[in-house]
């Protein structure tokens, strides 16, 4: 298990699909694995993991694409959570 | 539950939800399935309780119920009657929608309303030619200055022909978007669907929308990618609430089969001796309590905030709901031709079981959506 924003992130979408694989930067829609159903269970995880809730405006497909850009919104959450 | 709440009759966990359907809903079900409507006096009853919402906060009018006992207050309503629970469904997924999604402008002016009953909200997502396959809806949002003008027919609407509110999903442009559309808008027509096979008095409508003009604040969360995660979200709520309701079934299945087979005889033998009966029966209460540890699971998840809630109440739903049907069957063929006759309480629980396996994802998709998850990250 990471400890860095960006590798719990990644955790947490690679024990869903073991299979896939990507970097940080790669935007994971174009991957095609990722449905309505996942895109909630990654905002779910965003804010128990990270302790926050995720305001409307920030619920942005951009803000979702990569780890990094995942990591973006989570330091703009909390930034003390981001390391 | 807290003391006030006992004083003021609130219904809060299991056993004070036990205790109202056994007073308000169970004697009186078959009526209702009779009627075709939930009367307004037990809907008044439902209000008084505490019951259309529960889990919101103390200061907007519920009683901080968490998702797991929300679970269990909705599988004591769906022993009495899934009509009422189908009611209860609807109208919570609606308030949570608001709750999670909604602007605070939209939280302070419904959510007091939705834990008082005092508005009661349908969720409108199906369509005559779009049920499982919601992206296929051709219900459409267009921008009219800055609010919007809603075009579309939603179909086998719960609620529909008593809601105050509708929970909208329709085309944007961007995806697909929740607007809240007053039943009695300028443009809303409301066709009542009777007659049918199962939770025949759970008031489904079909609701014609027609250049319904709504504000900028009719539209629930965010338009685009996030919108998606409206319904989902909503469903998945909707899907626990089936499943707790489903258990119930099986609950009631259970009581009315033990209750019979205790009573009646042949050859001089009460049914409860016959070991066929014994694997009926066996079945039932295994399947009951499987199907209460799943839910229980998911709501306990919910609670966490834990993202494995999603399959969880995947799983619970696919489980409950098809042990409801096959009980259900089995509590026919245990009663014989009383089963059959009209009237009969698993009679009702035969025709409501079915619908359980179609309502907020059919057994089907499930199978599919859980299988795919099995093949994606490996069996939990």
């Amino acid at each position: 298990m990471s400890d860095t924003t960006a590798g719990k992130i990644r955790d947490f979408i690679t024990g869903r699909f073991p299979t896939v694989r990507f970097t940080d930067e790669e935007d994971i829609f174009s991957l095609g694995f990722v449905n309505s159903l996942f895109a909630m269970e990654l905002v779910m995880h965003i804010e128990k993991t990270f302790g926050a809730t995720i305001p409307n405006d920030e619920l942005q497909i951009d803000n979702f694409r990569s780890v990094t850009s995942m990591t973006g919104l989570v330091g703009r959450l909390s930034p003390a959570g981001v390391s | 539950m807290t003391l006030a709440q006992a004083r003021t009759g609130q219904v809060a966990d299991r056993d004070s939800a036990r205790r109202f359907v056994d007073e308000y809903v169970l004697p009186r079900a078959t009526e209702f399935d009779r009627a075709g409507r939930v009367p307004e006096d037990v809907l008044a009853e439902l209000s008084r309780a505490g019951l259309w919402a529960p889990f919101l906060p103390a200061g907007l009018g519920g009683s901080d119920v968490d998702m797991l006992t929300l679970g269990r207050i909705h599988e004591e309503i769906g022993r009495g009657c899934s009509s009422v629970r189908s009611l209860l469904t609807v109208h919570t997924m609606v308030t949570w929608a608001v709750r999670r999604w909604g602007t605070e402008t939209q939280r302070a002016y419904w959510l007091p309303r939705f834990a008082s009953g005092a508005a009661l909200g349908a969720f409108c997502l199906t369509e005559p030619g779009a049920g499982s396959d919601t992206a296929r809806i051709t219900t459409t949002a267009r921008r009219a200055g800055d609010g919007w003008t809603l075009d579309g027919v939603k179909k086998w609407i719960t609620c529909g022909q008593r809601a105050d509110v509708f929970l909208v999903f329709a085309k944007t442009g961007q995806g697909i978007a929740a607007f809240l559309v007053p039943s009695d808008a300028s443009g809303v027509e409301v066709r009542p669907i009777t007659d049918v096979l199962g939770t025949r008095a759970s008031m489904l409508a079909e609701v014609v929308l027609t250049g319904v003009e709504t504000g900028p604040d009719a539209l629930v969360g965010p338009d685009g990618f996030a919108s998606g995660m409206v319904m989902s979200g909503t469903l998945d709520l909707g899907r626990f609430s089936v499943a707790a309701g489903s258990v119930g079934i099986v609950r009631a299945c259970l009581d009315a089969c033990v209750g019979y087979t205790s009573q009646r005889s042949v050859e001089g033998r009460p049914l409860r001796d016959f070991q066929l009966i014994k694997a009926k029966i066996t079945n039932m209460v295994t399947d009951l309590q499987a199907g209460r540890l799943l839910y229980e699971r998911a709501g306990r998840l919910k609670d966490e905030g834990d993202a494995a809630t999603i399959m969880a109440t995947w799983v619970a739903k696919y489980f409950a709901s098809t042990a409801a049907a096959r009980h259900a069957g089995e509590a026919v063929q245990i009663h014989g031709a009383n089963g059959f006759g009209p009237g009969h309480p698993v009679e009702r629980l035969f025709r409501d079981s079915k619908v359980m396996e179609i309502i907020e994802g059919s057994s089907e998709v499930q199978q599919v959506t859980i299988a795919t998850q099995a093949y994606g990250e490996g069996v939990a």
